[in-house]
C-alpha cells in the first residue's frame, strides 16, 4: 500500500518451481522460461512485487470480465443476432451465417468489418472461438442463437465446466463441439455435455486435467451413444500391468454402430481391469 | 556476556591443558606441566579443536534464546492457548464458521477486527462438514434457501479471485457438474409443480419431466410409480467439502483470523433485569468471557470477546445451554431451548458393475432414498434420511448395516434395475445439525443473549449454503443488517414466536 520502495527481505524455505509452474502457465508441462522464474524469485523476496503480481493477475481477471461483459445496446438497438455477432468479432472469433458460406472474422491486428450488419435478421450456425477468452457470462451474448451447429472452443483459457453446463441451452441444434487444449476442463465438466443429446462429433484430445483420458472417452461414448468422440486413443492413461489387455479391435470402429449392451459390459469389463 | 567470559577464560587455561568432556578448571597454568595431563591415544591439540567447536556451538545456541525473536521462555506456557481477548469468537470450525470468519475480515484492515475460530476437534473426526455428500442443489421449497443456495453457486463458480492464495495452489473443488433428480409420486406431483414456481421465479434452471421424457433421458431409471421429475439444469452438483473447508480455512488464516483448537466449555455473563409488561422481569445477558479448555488438558482460557458466533452445528444446542438459553421457566422467552440436536445419517459407498454412466444425476427417489456417482469405477453414493421414529442413537458414529439391506436397498434396486448386482464397499456416518422446529437454519442474534450470533440448524444443507450464509452473518455484524439478501425469515426469532418456516425438500 505504500508508495515507497523500501526493500523487504523474507526467507522462505518452500521449493517454488511447482508452485510456480501451476501459478503461471495454463498447462503444466511446459516449464517456466527464465523471466517467470526470475520474477518469481523476486516475488518471493519483495512484498512489493507481491503486490505488483497481485494486481497485475486483478487487472487480467478484470480484463476477462470486461470482455465477456452482456452487449445489452446492441441487443437492444440492433437486434439480437448482430449483437451475437459483434460479441463473436469483438472477442477475435470468426463465425457463419446460416444459409451463407462465407465466414466473418477479423484480420490479425482484430479489425473486422462491418458487413455482418446486413444481415440482421439471420442466425448464426457455426462459430470458432478458439483461443478467445469467452466464459460462462459471455454466453448470455449467445442465448439467441439456437440455430447454432457447430461450435469450437479450442484452446480457450477460461472455459470450464460452469460455461459447458450452460450449453444446454443449444439442447437441440448442436452437432459439433471442438474442447480440445482447454485446460480448465475436468471429467466432472464433461458429465454436463449429456443433454446435447444431437452431438455427433466431440473433439476432447490434449485436455491437460484428465489422468485417463481413454477412460474418459468411454464412459462419454456410453453416455452420447451418437456422438463420434475423438482426440483420445482407449490405450491413453492405463497402467503398463493393463496395456497388454488393451482390447485393440476398437479403435478403428465406429462405436456407435456397435450394440449397447455389448458395449456396457466390455467397458465394465475394462473398468473393473482398471480399478482394482 | 557470562559464556562470552567463560570461554576467554577458558582459551587462557588451554594453554596449559587439554580440556576434557565436562568442564575442569586446572590448577596450574605452565606449559611445562601439559604433557602429564593429556589422555591416551589422543593428541591434545585435535581434543581442544573439537571442544571448542562443540562450546562454541552451544553458546551460539544459548544466545540465540536470549536474543528476542526466539520462543525460549522462562516458564512453561502450553502450546496454542487463545488470545486473552478477541472482537469475534466463533464457535466452531467446520465450513460456516470459517466461511463467516473470510467474510468478516475480508473487506477491513487486516488490524481492525480481531476474529479468533475455536475448534473441539483438530482432526475433523466428527465434523459434518467432512462427512457430508458434498452436493449444491436450488430445488428447495423456500425462497430464501434457493437465493442462497445460487449465491453460494456464484461463489463457487469464481472461487479462486475470492480464495486465491498468492505463493499457493488454485483451489480446485472437483466439482461435478450433473443436476439433481427428484422424483416424485401421484401424491406428490403437486407439490413439485408449486416448488417448480418457486425455484424458476427465484432465478434457479430446473426442469420438470414426464416419465417418458425421464426414461428417454436415463434409459437406466424404472419409471414405476414416478409422475413427475425435477432435473437441475445449472448450478447444481457436488463437490469435495474438505477442499473448501480447506480454502476458507487458509484465506482466512492468511487475512489474519486466529485459530484455536479447543472446546468451549461455559461462558461468563453479565444480567441486566428489565421490567416488562408482558412477561415481568426479564434477564437479559451479555456475554463477556467464553471459557475455552485446551486439548487433553484441565487447562481453561478465558477468552474476553464482544461478540460470539454460534457455528458449532450439531453441538450448536449444547453451547446455547451453556449461556443459559433454554434453562428459564418455561412460559417465558427464556425457556425455549435452541432446537438443534444431532441427527445421525448414514452413507454407504456401493460398487455397482452395470450401473449408470457418467450422466448419473444425484437422484432422490419420493422414498427419500438418494445415491450418486463416485469417481469413475463404478461406485455410487447411498443414503437415506430415516423416519422420525426410526431415528438412530446419534450418541456415536457406527454405521448400522442392516439399515442398507432393509431399507435402502429395496427401494434402490426397484428405482434402478441395475443395482440388483451391487456390493457395499463402505461406509461412514455423519452429523446433521437438525432444526427439529422446521429444519431451516436459524440466524441472528438471540433476543436473550444480546451478543450471541447464531448460524446452524441446516439440517443437511449447511455445507451448500456456507458461502451466502458467511456473507449474511458478516454483513449482520458489521453493517446491522442484511444487504445483499434479505434472510430475516430465517430469524432465530421465529422460534420463541411459535412460527415454522417449514422446508419440504429436505434430503
Amino acid at each position: 500500500m505504500a508508495a515507497s520502495l523500501l526493500v523487504t527481505w523474507r526467507s522462505c524455505h518452500r521449493t517454488s518451481w511447482s508452485v510456480a509452474r501451476r501459478y503461471l502457465s495454463a498447462s503444466p508441462a511446459s516449464p517456466p522460461s527464465a523471466v517467470t522464474r526470475f520474477l518469481l524469485r523476486l516475488r518471493q523476496q519483495f512484498y512489493d512485487v507481491e503486490q505488483l503480481m497481485t494486481w497485475s493477475a486483478t487487472f487480467r481477471n478484470r480484463a476477462v470480465r470486461r470482455k465477456n461483459l452482456f452487449y445489452g445496446f446492441a441487443q437492444q438497438n440492433y437486434g439480437d443476432n448482430i449483437a451475437a455477432a459483434y460479441y463473436i468479432l469483438s472477442l477475435k472469433g470468426s463465425f457463419r451465417f446460416a444459409g451463407q458460406t462465407e465466414w466473418f472474422q477479423p484480420d490479425a491486428r482484430g479489425k473486422f468489418s462491418f458487413d455482418f450488419m446486413n444481415f440482421p435478421t439471420s442466425m448464426i450456425e457455426e462459430v470458432d472461438l478458439s483461443g478467445t477468452p469467452i466464459n460462462r457470462d459471455g454466453l448470455d451474448n449467445l442465448v439467441s442463437q439456437l440455430h447454432l451447429r457447430r461450435l469450437s472452443l479450442r484452446g480457450c483459457p477460461e472455459v470450464d465446466g460452469w460455461f459447458l453446463t450452460r450449453l444446454h441451452m443449444f439442447n437441440d441444434s448442436l452437432e459439433e463441439l471442438d474442447i480440445s487444449h482447454c485446460p480448465r476442463i475436468t471429467v466432472g465438466a464433461l458429465c454436463a455435455l449429456q443433454h446435447l443429446r444431437k452431438l455427433h462429433r466431440l473433439n476432447m484430445s490434449s485436455i491437460p486435467s484428465l489422468q485417463n483420458p481413454g477412460l474418459v472417452r468411454i464412459l462419454m461414448e456410453e453416455m452420447l451413444p451418437h456422438c463420434l468422440v475423438t482426440g483420445a486413443e482407449y490405450s491413453q492413461g492405463l497402467s503398463l500391468e493393463d496395456t497388454t489387455q488393451t482390447i485393440t479391435t476398437h479403435s478403428s470402429t465406429d462405436p456407435g454402430a456397435q450394440p449397447q449392451e455389448e458395449e456396457s459390459g466390455q467397458t465394465s469389463a475394462k473398468r473393473q481391469g482398471q480399478m482394482q | 556476556m557470562s559464556t562470552c567470559l567463560r570461554l576467554t577464560s577458558r582459551i587462557h587455561h588451554l594453554q596449559a591443558v587439554a580440556i576434557p568432556s565436562q568442564t575442569v578448571w586446572p590448577r596450574t597454568r605452565s606449559f611445562a606441566h601439559r604433557t602429564q595431563h593429556v589422555s591416551t591415544g589422543v593428541p591434545a591439540r585435535s581434543d581442544f579443536f573439537k571442544n571448542l567447536e562443540l562450546h562454541l556451538k552451544t553458546m551460539q545456541d544459548k544466545a540465540a534464546a536470549a536474543l528476542p525473536g526466539s520462543d525460549w521462555m522462562p516458564f512453561e506456557m502450553t502450546p496454542g492457548l487463545p488470545p486473552e481477548r478477541v472482537d469475534i469468537l466463533i464457535v466452531g470450525g467446520g465450513v460456516v464458521g470459517w466461511s463467516i470468519a473470510y467474510w468478516l475480515k475480508r473487506t477491513k484492515p487486516r488490524d481492525a477486527l480481531r476474529v479468533l475460530v475455536v475448534e473441539k476437534d483438530p482432526t475433523y473426526s466428527q465434523a459434518s462438514t467432512v462427512l457430508s455428500a458434498g452436493g449444491i442443489r436450488q430445488q428447495f421449497s423456500l425462497a430464501e434457501n434457493i437465493q442462497l443456495s445460487l449465491a453460494s453457486a456464484d461463489f463457487l463458480k469464481n472461487i479462486n479471485d475470492h480464495l486465491g492464495v498468492l505463493n499457493e495452489d488454485p483451489v480446485d473443488l472437483q466439482f461435478n457438474h450433473s443436476g439433481y433428480l427428484f422424483l416424485a409420486s401421484e401424491k406428490g406431483a403437486h407439490i413439485m409443480e408449486a416448488n417448480y414456481a418457486t425455484q424458476r421465479h427465484a432465478g434457479a434452471k430446473v426442469q420438470l419431466l414426464s416419465p417418458t421424457q425421464l426414461k428417454g433421458m436415463f434409459p437406466w431409471i424404472n419409471t414405476d410409480g414416478v409422475a413427475l421429475a425435477s432435473y437441475g439444469l445449472e448450478n447444481e452438483g457436488w463437490f469435495d467439502p474438505w477442499t473448501l473447508l480447506n480454502a476458507f480455512r487458509r484465506k482466512a488464516l492468511s487475512m489474519g483470523v486466529e485459530q484455536s483448537f479447543g472446546e468451549v466449555k461455559g461462558f461468563n455473563h453479565r444480567v441486566h433485569s428489565v421490567e416488562s409488561k408482558e412477561f415481568g422481569r426479564l434477564h437479559i445477558k451479555r456475554i463477556t468471557h467464553a471459557n475455552v479448555q485446551m486439548p487433553n488438558s484441565m487447562e481453561i482460557q478465558p477468552v474476553e470477546c464482544t461478540v460470539v458466533i454460534n457455528a458449532a452445528g450439531a453441538n450448536s444446542g449444547t453451547v446455547a445451554e451453556m449461556v443459559g438459553i433454554g434453562s428459564g421457566p418455561h412460559a417465558m422467552e427464556a425457556g425455549t431451548p435452541i432446537p438443534v440436536e444431532p441427527r445421525k445419517r448414514y452413507i454407504y459407498v456401493v460398487h455397482s458393475p452395470h450401473g449408470p454412466g457418467l450422466d448419473t444425476p444425484f437422484l432422490i427417489d419420493y422414498s427419500g432414498v438418494y445415491f450418486r456417482r463416485e469417481g469413475l469405477g463404478g461406485n455410487y453414493i447411498t443414503g437415506l434420511s430415516p423416519e422420525e421414529v426410526e431415528e438412530p442413537d446419534s450418541t456415536n458414529l457406527d454405521v448400522d448395516h442392516d439399515f442398507f439391506q432393509e431399507k435402502i436397498w429395496p427401494n434402490l434396486a426397484h428405482r434402478v434395475p441395475a443395482f440388483e448386482c451391487l456390493k457395499v464397499t463402505s461406509a461412514w456416518a455423519g452429523f446433521y445439525d437438525y432444526n427439529t422446529f422446521d429444519q431451516n437454519g436459524l440466524l441472528g442474534i438471540h433476543p436473550q443473549v444480546r451478543n450471541m450470533y447464531f448460524a446452524t440448524g441446516f439440517s443437511g444443507h449447511g455445507l451448500q449454503q456456507s458461502p451466502a450464509i458467511g456473507r449474511a452473518v458478516a454483513e449482520l455484524i458489521l453493517e446491522g443488517s442484511y444487504q445483499t439478501l434479505d434472510l430475516s425469515a430465517l430469524d432465530i426469532k421465529r422460534i420463541l414466536h411459535e412460527e415454522p418456516l417449514l422446508e419440504e425438500n429436505i434430503v
